[in-house]
């Protein structure tokens, strides 16, 4: 028997149908929270996207404290940041903040495409949903790289030096948009002010916008799952599908419980191994940014050294760059690359998993590889590695529409 | 939108005329954003001949100054070290610098107004670090058969003591030679040809 309601919910009834005729609120949140079905069987996988949000959070909070003490020239930077590390009341706290939730943001982020590789989620009708998730992870690296430029370090320096003299290979346009980029001859002061502008307002607002796109044409169709099949395509009497559950509260406590779980990991990372053994904060850049002296040992940092190590296993300045290009742009491409009728690796068979396998130990091998010396048999292990990452994508469009699958199920499994 | 006694010809003739001259206007505006990125009047000016005295310099030394932001080398050779420059020619990509950045008369084996002086734009032509000077003859981790040169950290390209590349290695072209000219037997200036200021 319902309870007659207090005077209080009775006014708070009122205040919210009076908001709603006028911004419709209650609407908007029973259409994506309460009102949307989820597919019952979500596992690990699917922690992934809302902690990288989470991480986006935690960067945007942070990186607006450091704007408050970081000075953006050649002449400050770098004091400013140890300043900010020595002087300023918690600085260590908000900048380990910010440079660990950089490489957790990346961790998050490759696993959460390895999901899609997993259970097809970029395939139709979610192609957008991959497209706008690839433009994030662009923007990402942009923003990530011009981030490691701001200590003015060593790495940030010649890391730039090296980044921005990618683009010189570009055939006869190449020299004068470096000049471009640089804003000087060579990396200096113009160059950092720059990177700053780019680094706190054009590149979050976009990743921002990006997100935004991400989750509506999220919602759009629904999530994917495990199973590779449509929930949409089962409801029952009152158009609900019969294996979906409310995204709140079912999916809201478990993405709550995945924070407190990553939080415990990530505060042990920020306060005991910020630095991560020079993978998260390279060693060369504690010491100040000198363009007469590059560090003996020059690498970018861990999330980008897959790339790098396929830059490196070409001996053509040209033909590397494009390599390394298109090793990222083929990801763009990968819902229709991916012919198979079935969209999950449970039911594609082997071939898959035994593809799919040597492609993330491809992936890991060129990353260390990537931050290795680069002795000559390192350099012949890359090759083999990189035209393991192409064969991959190549393979998968060839293979993918006659392969056997298994049959697919009724209802979702778990 | 109604459509009834309209004139849809006229109405799609100026829906595009706006277009485009929206277009064209928003082009335009665009300008000042993209040239405000150009290298500004003072990193222009920033540019003058720097002059270097050379009496301090021993053979076998290498001297680094900065010359529009550049690092410049400048080496002093022996007359061992300039002749084991032929001995290389075999494993280079460009040994007669015709596909390299230099001054006309740099366009030689040792690439150098005086042989005994190398100045070199230090920045590898692959992507910009400083390769590091390893004069000694022998085998080196990187070659076995080393008779003195430039090794580049970051992508391992090579280069003999005349700055002239390696085959096999990603840098595309020689190290590049600035402008220089000397003012007197032991006074260098970087930024000015013989013939004159460039």
């Amino acid at each position: 028997m319902a309870k007659p309601a207090s005077t209080l919910a009775k006014s708070a009834t009122a205040t919210m149908a009076w908001i709603d005729k006028r911004l419709p609120v209650t609407p908007f949140y029973n259409a994506v929270m309460t009102g949307y079905s989820a597919p019952k069987n979500f596992n690990f996988w699917y922690y992934l996207g809302s902690l990288a949000l989470f991480v986006l959070v935690i960067q945007i909070l942070s990186g607006i404290f450091l704007t408050m003490h970081y000075k953006p020239s050649a002449e400050l930077a770098f004091a400013s940041v140890e300043y900010i590390m020595r002087d300023v009341e918690w600085g260590w706290f908000i900048r380990y903040l910010h440079s660990t939730g950089a490489s957790f943001f990346f961790v998050l982020i490759y696993l959460h495409m390895f999901r899609s590789f997993l259970y097809g989620s970029h395939r139709a009708p979610r192609e957008l949903v991959w497209v706008f998730g690839m433009l994030i992870y662009l923007t990402l690296m942009a923003e990530a790289f011009m981030g490691y430029v701001l200590p003015w370090g060593q790495m940030s320096y010649w890391g730039a030096q090296v980044i921005i003299n990618l683009f010189g290979a570009i055939p006869s346009i190449g020299e004068p948009l470096t000049e471009w980029i640089r804003g000087d001859y060579f990396i200096s002061d113009a160059t950092l002010n720059r990177f700053f502008a780019l680094h706190v307002i054009a590149l979050p607002l976009a990743i921002f916008g990006l997100v935004l796109m991400h989750l509506v044409a999220l919602r759009e169709n629904g999530s994917n799952n495990p199973d590779g099949i449509e929930i949409k395509e089962n409801k029952d009497e009152n158009g609900v599908p019969v294996d979906g559950i409310p995204f709140h509260p079912y999916y809201t406590i478990k993405d709550i419980f995945g924070v407190a779980m990553f939080l415990l990991l990530f505060a042990f990372v920020l306060f005991f191994w910020p630095e991560a053994g020079g993978l998260f904060l390279e060693h060369d850049n504690f010491v100040p940014a000198n363009p007469m002296v590059t560090p003996e040992h020059i690498k970018p940092v861990w999330y980008f050294t897959p790339y790098y190590a396929i830059l490196k296993a070409v001996p053509d300045k040209l033909m590397g760059v494009i390599l390394m290009g298109l090793s990222v742009v083929i990801l763009f491409f990968l819902p229709w690359l991916d012919r198979s009728p079935v969209k999950s690796i449970r039911y594609k068979g082997l071939w898959y998993k035994v593809m799919l396998g040597l492609f993330v130990v491809a992936f890991i091998r060129l990353g260390m590889l990537g931050m290795a010396e680069g002795t000559p048999a390192q350099t012949i292990e890359m090759r083999v590695w990189t035209f393991v990452y192409f064969a991959f994508f190549i393979l998968l469009y060839f293979i993918s529409p006659g392969a056997k699958t298994k049959p697919l199920p009724e209802r979702l499994t778990h | 939108m109604p459509t009834d006694g309209v004139n849809t010809k006229r109405r799609r003739f100026l829906v595009a005329t706006t277009s485009v001259v929206g277009a064209v206007g928003a082009g335009f505006v665009a300008v000042p954003f993209i040239k405000s990125w150009l290298p500004s009047a003072r990193a222009q000016a920033v540019g003058a001949p720097v002059q270097v005295a050379l009496d301090g310099l021993d053979p076998g030394q290498l001297l680094k100054v900065q010359w529009r932001g550049q690092t410049i080398g400048v080496l002093r050779r022996s007359q061992e070290t300039l002749d084991l420059l032929p001995e290389v020619d075999g494993d280079l990509k460009d040994p007669e610098s015709l596909a390299s950045e230099q001054p006309a008369f740099a366009q030689t084996e040792d690439r150098a107004l005086k042989g005994e002086f190398l100045i070199v734009n230090m920045h590898c032509t692959h992507l910009g670090c400083v390769p590091q000077m390893v004069p000694e003859v022998g085998p080196q981790p990187f070659e076995e058969n080393w008779k003195g040169g430039f090794f580049c950290p970051c992508h391992k390209s090579k280069f003999d003591m005349a700055g002239r590349v390696y085959k096999g290695v990603p840098a595309p072209t020689n190290l590049r030679i600035p402008p220089y000219s000397f003012i007197d037997d032991t006074t260098l200036i970087i930024g000015v040809n013989p013939e004159g200021a460039v």
